[in-house]
């Protein structure tokens, strides 16, 4: 890999091998495997904002409408024939029953037609109410393991979510900080998707052992477009 | 001492019991005039302001009406039901609640009177708080949080029942705030309470009295106020300009240059003050000043960052009269009487007289004898803002700022407490909250928007109903929904918000944090530890230290070798200059009959800036273009604190922008403006291409202004603030932070969820109050461009004139707009005044 540094016209995809399959890192924050007509996507963490006010906080309840209509704008660009949501699709256990019913409806209506796979996340062990899709713990698809946590000590081709990764670079006494794919080339860990979801720094102990460090790159999420920086220059 | 006593007839001369006048007579002592009149009218029934300097006696007289009430108090009757708290005393310091319990007690044991006295802080412990609710007693000292959180609580209406007094401490200093805000509420609830309670303000002298005369009853009538009772006089203080021969600098804020002169004051003295305004100036004052402490005087530094620990050992070393001098930052601000301290040095401009005088108040607390301090001008700017201070403190001019309306995430604060406490009904509520001065302007439209952002979220969109926090039931009260509710309010009152900072801890060097590390020294905001990379060193706690990393919510560090350090960075004009000062230096700047009074280099400085450009007129703008290393360049001299200016070169760029000047950034100082750009501003200026009456024209205050601000970083710190206040996110608490930042979230994603779906959300409002007060200082901005309005001078030059020469200097310091201008940096950090000045004289 190279250590690029952030260039001024970023591309909007960058093509990575992993497990000898080939995917690209869509500065929108998904993963689309064009072999395979599969987009990945991970921590929609669908109704965040209603799951806080259930508990007293009272977020926008904007983040399920948002994310929903990002969600849709990459669907209608790679349209996949399967999808695979990577786990902490909503933010709790009573988001998808509770979720009004013109979200559930433009929801289903991007599921519809394709294969979409639910993965079990730890916000939502079970499968979500009253939507359609195959709901699974994790999925083995030509050498790749799909699940939410990333599991120490897994084999070469595991995509996971779950921890949020973000990446820092200092420039000039300047640092800036995005959501990130991190990468070795053997393991994926996806950045997270929903509008209302925080970020953890890559070099953060919760990593720790997931990655090769002189192999890992941060595929950093632009305004326009991502940016591939070499794991030695993230702080 | 002089006592201007404005007695109302039918004021009847004061009560003193008996043990009162036994204890002053076997003194000696007489009780001061002033205390006999605050005590006369509060025994009318009457609530009070006492104005005062320090050392007047000003703790003892609010608390007289107090202890003379309780002295008479027959004694309990067997098996007469406890007695609530008798008197509230608020501070803004928890350090000064214990102080004030320390200095009560000796009197209260001397005198036999039969009355406890308990302090209530955060620190107190939790049994004793419970049993402070069960055995109440008679005199309360506490913080504004604690009051908030009494009120909050269902038997407040029990705890008080027996309230009479509330004694308001420091107020000048508490109004200005939003913890200010959240004691008037509380204050108006008090009041709800118990109708006949009386408040008494004690204030250091301030600009507009009627207005803390007003916070202190309720407004209902509108416009009601207080009895005023103000002491005036005491020794003039005895204030010097740092005489030097040495040059004093440009720019800067170091003060490097008086260090040796400092230190001889410190050594002709007992114990000297020495106040700076940010903890960067402290630490680098302390480093020097131990640099050549070739005598090994004790000399301690004192700021807000470092352990409380290390904090109390230097309070304790005052106390005892050990130390004989100690750094300090605004953190020793107020009245708490430690030692016998007898020079006061202030280092940097005092940015206010007001704040000048109530420092130098610091010295010599016996109020007859005068007070010394030395003013030591980092710059030659603040060589003429510190003889307008000197000059106003003897005049007795005063600029505390004027009040501003109460906060609305304070209110909404405010409301879910009183719910908490018991069911409410929104008219009295509403009535209760108009009577607090600071929200009496409240219209019932927008205290309804805040009961319903209270109870589920303010939105437009209704999804919340189901999960409301409070809720109206069928009798028309509002209540909370579920205890839960109450707890979480528990946990997240009060109005002060931190940036979010990170313990320092040692280690040992290139461990990264990876062993075990040893003790905590403080703790430093995160921002600043975001840019360090390992390696970096930082001046902190008096020493140098290495950056190691950062792990979860510490910050390693390890014994930085070598002398130099990279200093935090200056914060920034944390204090802007107060309008009245700035009004003084321009008017010094166009008077040469006053440059008498400087010393001989700014005075010489001045003349050769009359001689090359031109001297601006008291209320004139003066507005310079001239070219520079292939840049053009436009200075400005408003002179109306960084904040303003930061704010006008913000505006000024993009209408440069508009008008094809091809700006490339800027920089602002308290006292001016530079913006550089690729086309010749000059030229255009003169083909009328660019007006300058357009550029500066008022109306950029609107649009252009709201353009800006909403995608600036400033906007987001705010709302976070107010995110914070008004309970639409919690607290962080200590030991939360391992959860995770993945599943915190941010105020930053709420604001940008809120701005692109609810734009004229009641909380995005209230942001956007809170900045155009703060940190935009807008409404100076807009007082400034209606005062210049046809007054600008527009002086075209060929090369940069002298009064120029400090703002250029900013220019590498300083971050610049835009991301293009990094080669600028490594220019300008090039120059140095000596050269920029030898140009000027060119030609």
């Amino acid at each position: 890999m190279n250590s690029l540094a952030p260039a001024t016209d970023a591309s909007p995809a960058l093509t990575i091998e992993l497990a000898r399959q080939s995917a690209m890192c869509d500065w929108r924050g998904v993963l689309f495997f064009a072999d395979l007509d599969l987009l990945v996507v991970s921590d929609l963490h669908l109704e965040k904002g209603a799951a806080f006010a259930r508990r007293g906080r009272m977020l926008p309840p904007y983040d399920t409408a948002a994310t929903l209509k990002r969600l849709g704008g990459v669907i209608a660009d790679y349209d996949p024939g399967i999808v695979i949501s990577l786990g902490d699709s909503f933010h709790d256990h009573d988001g998808a029953a509770e979720m009004p019913e013109p979200f559930r409806e433009e929801l289903a209506g991007l599921m519809a037609k394709r294969d979409w796979h639910w993965i079990a996340g730890n916000h939502d062990p079970a499968p979500p109410a009253d939507l359609p899709g195959h709901a699974s713990q994790e999925i083995a698809i030509d050498g790749l393991t799909f699940r939410h946590e990333p599991a120490r000590g897994a084999a070469p081709g595991e995509i996971a979510g779950h921890l949020h990764p973000a990446a820092r670079v200092v420039r000039r006494g300047r640092a800036v900080r995005r959501a990130c794919f991190a990468c070795d080339g053997s393991r994926l860990v996806m950045p997270a998707f929903g509008s209302l979801t925080g970020t953890l720094n890559v070099l953060d102990r919760a990593f720790a052992g997931l990655f090769a460090r002189e192999r890992l790159t941060a595929y950093m999420l632009g305004r326009k477009g991502i940016y591939a920086i070499a794991g030695s220059m993230l702080r | 001492m002089e006592h201007r006593t404005r007695l109302i007839d039918g004021i009847a001369a004061p009560y003193l019991p008996t043990p009162f006048s036994a204890w002053f007579a076997t003194r000696g002592w007489q009780p001061r005039a002033h205390q006999l009149e605050l005590l006369a009218r509060t025994q009318a029934g009457r609530s009070a302001l006492l104005i005062a300097p320090t050392g007047a006696g000003k703790t003892l007289a609010g608390f007289l009406p107090a202890l003379t009430d309780l002295a008479d108090r027959p004694k309990p009757r067997p098996g007469e039901a406890r007695r609530g708290v008798h008197t509230l005393y608020i501070s803004p310091l928890k350090a000064l609640a214990v102080d004030i319990q320390r200095n009560l007690a000796m009197p209260v044991a001397e005198m036999g009177l039969p009355v406890t006295i308990e302090t209530r802080t955060g620190d107190t412990p939790s049994h004793k708080r419970q049993r402070q609710k069960y055995a109440p007693p008679d005199i309360l000292l506490t913080t504004p949080e604690q009051l908030a959180l009494l009120i909050a609580s269902p038997d407040a209406d029990c705890f008080f029942s027996d309230l009479r007094f509330v004694v308001l401490d420091e107020l000048h200093s508490l109004v200005i705030s939003k913890r200010g805000h959240l004691l008037s509420l509380g204050l108006a609830r008090l009041r709800a309470l118990r109708p006949a309670l009386q408040a008494i303000g004690l204030s250091a002298t301030v600009a507009e009295p009627e207005a803390l005369r007003r916070w202190l009853v309720p407004q209902n009538p509108p416009g009601a106020m207080a009895d005023i009772v103000t002491v005036t006089g005491g020794a003039k203080p005895d204030i010097t300009i740092l005489e030097t021969e040495d040059r004093v600098p440009w720019a800067g804020h170091s003060a490097r240059y008086a260090i040796p002169k400092v230190y001889e004051a410190i050594r002709a003295h007992r114990t000297t003050l020495l106040f700076v305004n940010t903890r960067s100036q402290a630490e680098l004052l302390f480093r020097e000043l131990w640099r050549i402490n070739d005598d090994n005087l004790p000399i301690a530094l004192h700021h807000g960052s470092l352990d409380v620990g290390q904090r109390r050992k230097v309070e304790k070393a005052m106390e005892t009269n050990s130390l004989r001098a100690i750094v300090a930052t605004s953190t020793l601000d107020l009245g708490i009487d430690w030692g016998d301290v007898d020079l006061v040095v202030h280092v940097g401009a005092p940015k206010g007289a007001s704040r000048l005088a109530q420092r130098i108040g610091r010295s010599n607390h016996r109020m007859d004898e005068p007070s010394r301090a030395i003013l030591v001008p980092a710059n030659r700017f603040e060589v003429m803002e510190c003889r307008a201070a000197l000059e106003a403190n003897y005049l007795g001019a005063q600029d505390t700022p004027p009040l501003v309306d109460g906060a609305l995430d304070v209110l909404a604060q405010h409301v879910l407490g009183a719910a908490c406490a018991t069911p409410f009904d929104a008219d009295q509520l509403y009535g209760e909250i108009v009577s607090a001065a600071p929200y009496a302007g409240l219209d019932r439209e927008t205290f309804d928007r805040i009961v319903d952002f209270v109870a589920t979220g303010g939105y437009a969109l209704k999804s919340y109903e189901r999960y409301a926090r409070i809720r109206k039931t069928r009798d028309g009260m509002w209540r909370v929904s579920n205890p839960r509710i109450a707890q979480q309010y528990r946990l997240n009152v009060g109005t002060i918000v931190e940036a979010p900072m990170l313990n320092i801890r040692m280690t040992r060097r290139g461990r990264g944090g990876a062993s075990r590390g040893g003790p905590v020294l403080g703790k430093v905001e995160e921002y600043f530890l975001e840019t360090l990379s390992p390696g970096d060193t930082f001046l902190f706690s008096g020493r140098v230290l290495r950056f190691e990393g950062i792990r979860e919510n510490e910050c390693y560090v390890s014994t930085g070798t070598g002398e130099d350090a990279m200093v935090p960075s200056y914060a920034g004009g944390k204090f802007p200059l107060s309008t009245y000062l700035a009004s003084e230096v321009r008017a010094m700047l166009a008077d040469p009959k006053r440059w008498k009074r400087l010393p001989p280099q700014v005075a010489e400085w001045l003349a050769l800036q009359r001689d090359k450009s031109v001297l601006p007129r008291r209320e004139d703008l003066l507005v310079e273009t001239f070219p520079r290393s292939s840049r053009h360049y436009m200075v400005l001299y408003p002179f109306e604190g960084r904040l303003a200016h930061q704010t006008l070169g913000m505006l000024l760029t993009r209408r440069l922008e508009r008008a094809g000047a091809h700006p490339l950034g800027f920089v602002a100082s308290d006292y001016a403006i530079a913006v550089w750009s690729l086309n010749d501003m000059s030229a255009m200026l003169k083909d009328g291409r660019l007006s300058l009456a357009a550029l500066f024209d008022e109306d950029m205050l609107g649009d252009d202004l709201e353009a800006w601000i909403a995608d600036s970083w400033l906007l987001k710190r705010t709302f976070r603030n107010c995110a914070l206040i008004s309970g639409l996110v919690e607290k962080r608490h200590p030991g939360q932070e391992k959860s995770g930042r993945q599943v915190t979230v941010s105020a930053d994603l709420i604001y940008d969820v809120l701005r692109a779906h609810e734009p004229d959300h009641i909380l995005l409002q209230a942001t956007w109050a809170d900045a155009a007060l703060g940190l935009l200082d807008v409404r100076r901005l807009g007082e400034m461009l209606s005062r210049v309005h046809g007054r600008i001078v527009h002086k075209s030059l060929e090369r940069i004139s002298p009064l120029a020469v400090p703002i250029m200097l900013e220019i590498g310091k300083e971050a610049v707009a835009g991301d293009a201008n990094e080669a600028l940096l490594g220019e300008a950090s090039k120059l140095s005044g000596e050269e920029l000045m030898q140009e000027a004289m060119e030609g």
